[in-house]
């Protein structure tokens, strides 16, 4: 363990949360992703999501193609808000507690039937005009965080380390002029 | 994704992901996606990358545990992508081989990765992570989900037209 008093400074300062919580919410969204490739071969990611549950309301080719998956990839989908809303049911109203948890103080907290939820302070222009670069961005660039950050990463694609590292360092600089130009939340 | 597909003439056979219907896939193969997508979404939660402040609190330097997130997946997964296919054949459920899928570099995945970068700086929040918010009950999100649905159509809308008008000048 560090004991050295500057080096625990250090690491409180880049830190302020702990990494506890961020790695094993990382190893889940792993063992998730591993659950799924294990019974089907599945590589599964988010974005195509978007696209595939277009094809229900829209003939154009591009979202039509993806007709063979959007049943299951709507069902993934619903998987996942449902894990959200029981990570909200359970850490998040404090039912269940754990060291490993550091649970912060972002947005706004409110209750509905005994359950903590929880809501952004994040400008709704600011998700809006982002989400919709985001749906632009990842549907071009072949892939998102899930796609392309968790599973290419894993299987050592050389396509996705390149796709990983160009959105993040652009949506670095992104973050850093916004806050710059004094826009909070 | 466009790679499998372009293999799969050649291939002669679909995957279990692009099959049509449910017709011959095993009972537990929605169910399994199910139980995934739950683990996965609780995972956003708890990892609190499901909060775009906390995206934000990263990408301006302020929070440095989100890369935990991401890589501590990749390393649960890429353990599993190296060792299945040592272990057996194809998955019990499709019948699919363990294999590499992997995505053809080209410009696209530039010009996306740019453009989702910007998008992602703006909101702090990614497609999954999204969806995993809604369901810790950020009603709010339903802007980004919205924008995201619109960005996908528009880009399809399109990248559509511009491979018909391809096709017809063929």
């Amino acid at each position: 363990m560090v004991t050295d008093p500057v080096l625990l400074q250090t690491a409180a300062d880049l830190f302020p949360n702990g990494i506890s919580r961020y790695a094993v919410g990382g190893l889940l969204v792993g063992l998730g992703t591993v659950l799924i490739y294990v019974g089907t071969g599945i590589p599964a990611g988010a974005s195509t999501f978007l696209e595939s549950t277009l094809s229900y309301v829209s003939d154009q080719s591009r979202f039509q193609q993806y007709v063979g998956s959007r049943d299951w990839r709507l069902v993934f989908t619903a998987g996942i808000v449902l894990g959200g809303l029981a990570f909200a049911a359970t850490f998040q109203s404090g039912l269940v507690t754990s060291p490993l948890y550091e649970p912060g103080s972002t947005g706004q907290l409110y209750e509905v039937a005994g359950v903590t939820l929880w809501t952004t302070d994040v400008q709704p222009w600011r998700l809006f005009g982002g989400g919709i670069l985001v749906g632009i961005g990842t549907r071009i660039g072949k892939g998102c965080t899930s796609g392309h950050g968790v599973c290419g990463v894993g299987s050592a694609s050389r396509t996705s380390l390149v796709g990983v590292l160009t959105f993040l360092t652009v949506a670095i600089g992104t973050a850093q002029v916004v806050a710059a130009m004094g826009v909070s939340p | 994704m466009s790679g499998s597909r372009a293999k799969r003439g050649t291939r002669g056979s679909e995957r279990g992901e692009d099959r049509p219907a449910s017709s011959d896939r095993h009972p537990l193969f929605k169910p399994l996606i199910f139980v995934g997508g739950i683990v996965f979404g609780f995972g956003l939660g708890f990892s609190h990358m499901a909060r775009p402040e906390v995206v934000l609190n990263f990408l301006q330097f302020e929070d440095l545990g989100l890369p935990f997130v991401m890589f501590g997946a990749a390393i649960v997964s890429g353990i599993a992508f190296a060792l299945l296919p040592r272990i057996r054949d194809a998955a019990p459920l499709t019948g699919d081989r363990y294999e590499r899928r992997l995505k053809p570099f080209d410009r696209n995945v530039l010009i996306g990765g740019a453009i989702f970068g910007v998008g992602w700086g703006l909101s702090g929040i990614c497609p999954g992570a999204a969806y995993a918010s809604l369901g810790t009950g950020n009603v709010t999100i339903l802007w980004a989900l919205a924008g995201m649905f619109l960005g996908a159509y528009v880009q399809g809308y399109w990248r559509s037209q511009n491979r018909t008008a391809e096709a017809r000048t063929e």
